[in-house]
């Protein structure tokens, strides 16, 4: 019984973790610019085979194993800073006024266009990178054998929710996204320079997704398609945590993994339908999700 | 259900059609009936985007449709078309019908990915369901048309015929919807919904028609795909068959009923020219003229809805 | 003998520390038209909004004919036949002004016919004998709106904007008006001569009719009994020359220099 609960809670808090990474990114750029980015599972895939290629290299050459880590994140870093930032000045700046509806295809479109162009750039078969994952071994609990590299997953994503925590409230720049999130036109009006903070704001959450993705490649095959399921998954966890909530998103990630973890157990089919299901509960309670910021009046 | 000009003036091209059909070559009749069961998916999609709403998993319908009719024929026996098309569109129906409890709640992007995600369900359920033949699908018996059944020269043409049947009545239908008080209101929820609730509408419930209308549309036109193509298999729910429908609906615009079968013929002309040459660029071509539409219009695409809003008499 | 068409007994509500609304209690008799005062933020768009379902009070009970219609939602107490003007007007940007009166009394026809799918357009709508169309072009020239006809609302000036806002409210003809700040926004000239022209157009079915203003003249010009509201509570409740004197109305609302004279000693012009 014990021993059951703990593969539930190990298993869960893993995917908990995995979750928040994918997801923050995507509520990140929604609360600052108030779009639904969803090209974001584009960057998750991006980040993956950006992670396949430097890391394939780094072993290759024989470089520090340990230090391949450093490797994954720079090679996600590059995706979502140099990426992103290009689409956001060249593209989406041109859609900030336009019916929602619009910015939605916009995004859309893009998802389709960078779904193929990664196919063209690392072509449709597999590729297996998972050295970095090998080389951490394993950890024991309950009998029962878990990779560390399940660590690594949540000590980055502690690292990740930690550190943006305090950049949004303890820096300057923090205050100013903040100040963005909760309205763009005083924000303007008080002098704060919302273009920059918007394409800034979008290399994060570009970069953020494709940490996430980097970092998983090791433990799966990274093939076409890896962007779909991580952007309606990483939607779920968005509008169930409260669109733009980091704790939201946090809170949403930790209940969803686990609620998974113990479902599959039983049944793996409902993998999916579990996540949406925990999402249409917390939205039957709480309309806006779990955390959300005060609406104006309409009327 | 009305027979206003657009729909007598369609209605006369469909026959005109059939008429010329035995000098159609065998691939064009093929293209034709694709054309009109992907023109009916966007005819449902056209309906969301006037409500302002987009759906990115319109085929879970169309699968369901598909999977119905491949399932009846190949398991009941049942290979009369027209009761496996009714059957279909019954069924999605039936199935939006339920899911529309909890979308008809929602606008735009969480509109849009929630139905992505129940498109994504469904296939994630039929490619680990090894009884219907998981990623290979299955291939849908021959069918019989009021008992007859077409020889192998005359099978396309027919399937076309009762096609063209049912897409004329699906327009008259949709176009006496759009022409009623309820049509009027679909666009007053794109514009203000707080207003419309004030002066006693439901969009909920407005919203929850349309998705209904719009999954049995689908259904009917996965029916006629799975018929025609004679074989289904889970991709018809995949993302990227969603993403194709909101493409056609983006070509055709939103001006008339007739304007998703243009858009669905020109894509089946494009698709085929296209796909062949580059298949792994489909998508990139898909999202690139996506957004070269979109740019273009610089209020978007309800600029279309104004330009045309003349052929509303 | 006149009866009580809508009765709010002992409404409040809070929000948080705020008291937007203490033991309102009032009575409204019907075809009659009542003023609502206040500043800003001392409770009358709160009062409306529990009226039309927008806000549910914490504690109280608003009876429109006898019915209560408290935990109503704003579409159901439209249908039952309370309807409302926005202090924002609240149109269809998109369609001009023509269309964003047959969108309204398509509604009207829609709910008619019981939501049927089967309707035409240009049938007649059941109850009012006219078609959509028709009924929109009286509308259209009952509230003087004729020259805008095929203006898009967008464009349309404010004080136009908020008549077509009363007009569309109008289309549902309401046992029960509520106009909320009809004339702010609209310039001095038009003021008088815009709620003169709403005031015929509404009260020609005897419609009883609550409005929030707050220009004393408007209210001494127009309406039959004034509510004075403050800090929530109504402080007073009688016919607009004496309320208007009330010594606890004028040192809260209307200011000593701005007390209402009486109705007729204006040139309006």
């Amino acid at each position: 019984m014990i021993s059951q609960a703990m593969v539930v809670l190990v298993d869960g808090i893993n995917y908990s973790a995995w979750l928040f990474l994918s997801a923050v990114g995507l509520t990140l750029i929604y609360g600052v610019m108030k779009i639904v980015n969803v090209a974001h599972g584009s960057f998750y895939a991006l980040g993956a085979y950006m992670a396949a290629s430097v890391v394939g290299f780094w072993f290759t050459n024989n470089y520090p194993p340990y230090l391949s880590y450093f490797a994954l994140l720079f090679a996600a870093l590059l995706a979502g800073f140099v990426v992103g930032p290009l689409i956001e000045r060249f593209l989406l700046r041109y859609q900030y006024g336009k019916d929602e509806v619009v910015i939605l295809l916009i995004t859309y479109a893009l998802f389709l266009v960078l779904e193929d162009v990664l196919k063209l750039v690392w072509g449709v078969d597999p590729y297996f990178i998972s050295e970095p994952y090998e080389l951490l071994g394993n950890f024991e609990i309950a009998g029962m054998s878990y990779p560390n590299y399940y660590l690594l997953m949540v000590g980055l994503a502690l690292v990740v929710g930690l550190s943006l925590a305090f950049v949004l409230n303890k820096t300057r720049f923090g205050r100013m996204l903040v100040s963005v999130i909760h309205d763009r036109e005083v924000s303007a009006a008080m002098g704060i320079d919302v273009g920059r903070v918007f394409i800034l704001t979008f290399g994060a959450g570009c970069s953020l997704a494709a940490i996430a993705g980097a970092f998983t490649a090791p433990t799966i095959s990274v093939t076409p398609g890896l962007g779909v399921e991580v952007i309606v998954l990483s939607f779920a966890v968005v509008v169930t945590g409260g669109l733009g909530s980091l704790p939201g998103v946090a809170l949403a990630a930790i209940i969803m993994g686990i609620a998974r973890a113990f479902c599959i157990h039983y049944i793996p089919q409902l993998e999916l339908f579990v996540i949406f299901s925990v999402m249409a509960l917390v939205l039957s309670f709480r309309p806006r999700g779990l955390f959300s910021l005060a609406e104006a009046r309409k009327i | 259900m009305t027979l206003d000009r657009t729909t007598l003036r369609f209605g006369a091209v469909l026959a005109l059609l059939m008429l010329a059909s035995p000098f159609i070559p065998q691939w064009a009749l093929f293209m034709l009936t694709i054309a009109g069961a992907n023109g009916l998916v966007v005819l449902g999609l056209m309906l969301f985007l006037r409500a302002g709403l987009v759906s990115f998993g319109q085929a879970l319908y169309f699968c369901a449709g598909a999977y119905t009719t491949g399932l009846m024929a190949l398991l009941l026996g049942v290979n009369e078309m027209l009761v496996l098309l009714l059957a279909s569109a019954a069924l999605s129906a039936l199935i939006a019908y339920v899911l529309g409890f909890l979308l008809a709640k929602y606008r735009a992007i969480f509109f849009g990915l929630l139905s992505l995600a129940f498109s994504m369900i469904l296939y994630g359920l039929l490619v680990k369901t090894e009884a219907l033949g998981s990623t290979d699908g299955f291939n849908v018996p021959a069918v019989t048309i009021a008992g007859w059944l077409p020889g192998s020269g005359m099978v396309r043409a027919a399937v076309l015929g009762v096609a063209c049947v049912v897409i004329l009545f699906c327009v008259s239908f949709v176009q006496g919807l759009l022409k009623s008080p309820r049509g009027l209101v679909l666009t007053a929820i794109r514009d203000n919904e707080i207003r419309t609730e004030y002066m006693g509408a439901s969009a909920r419930r407005t919203i929850h028609l349309i998705y209904v209308v719009a999954g049995a549309l689908a259904g009917f036109g996965g029916s006629i795909a799975a018929i025609a193509v004679g074989h289904i298999d889970p991709t018809m729910a995949f993302w990227t068959t969603s993403g194709e429908f909101i493409f056609i609906t983006i070509l055709g615009g939103v001006g008339s009923v007739v304007a998703p079968f243009v858009g669905a013929l020109v894509f089946g002309i494009i698709h085929t020219i296209a796909f062949s040459y580059s298949p792994n660029t489909w998508q990139m071509l898909i999202g690139l003229s996506l957004i070269f539409v979109i740019l273009l219009l610089p209020d978007g695409l309800w600029s279309f809805v104004r330009k045309v809003r003349g052929l509303k008499a | 003998m006149s009866n009580v068409i809508l009765h709010a007994k002992q409404l409040n509500k809070s929000f948080g520390a705020v008291t937007a609304a203490a033991d309102i209690d009032v009575a409204v008799e019907a075809g009659s038209c009542l003023g609502l005062i206040g500043t800003n933020g001392a409770g009358k768009t709160t009062f409306v909004n529990m009226i039309t379902g927008y806000l549910k009070p914490d504690t109280g009970v608003v009876e429109f004919d006898g019915r209560d219609i408290t935990q109503l939602p704003p579409r159901e107490i439209t249908q039952l036949g309370i309807c409302r003007s926005f202090q924002i007007p609240q149109l269809y940007n998109s369609m001009t002004a023509l269309e964003n009166l047959e969108v309204s009394f398509g509604i009207v026809s829609l709910i008619a016919n019981g939501g049927s799918l089967f309707t035409k357009s240009d049938a007649i709508v059941p109850g009012l004998g006219k078609t959509i169309r028709q009924l929109a072009e009286e509308s259209l020239e009952r509230f003087d709106l004729g020259q805008y006809r095929d203006k898009v609302a967008r464009v349309l000036p404010g004080g136009v904007r908020k008549v077509l806002d009363i007009a569309m409210a109008m289309a549902v003809r309401p046992k029960i008006l509520l106009l909320d700040e009809p004339t702010s926004g609209v310039s001095a000239e038009e003021k008088f001569q815009i709620m003169d022209m709403v005031m015929k157009a509404v009260r020609r079915d005897n419609t009883t009719v609550l409005f929030v203003e707050h220009d004393m003249e408007i209210v001494s010009r127009h309406a039959e009994r004034v509510l004075a509201f403050y800090d929530g509570r109504i402080i007073a409740d009688d016919v607009p020359d004496t309320v208007l004197l009330d010594p606890t109305v004028v040192r809260h609302i209307v200011g000593s220099a701005r007390a209402a004279t009486p109705v007729g000693a204006h040139d309006h012009a």
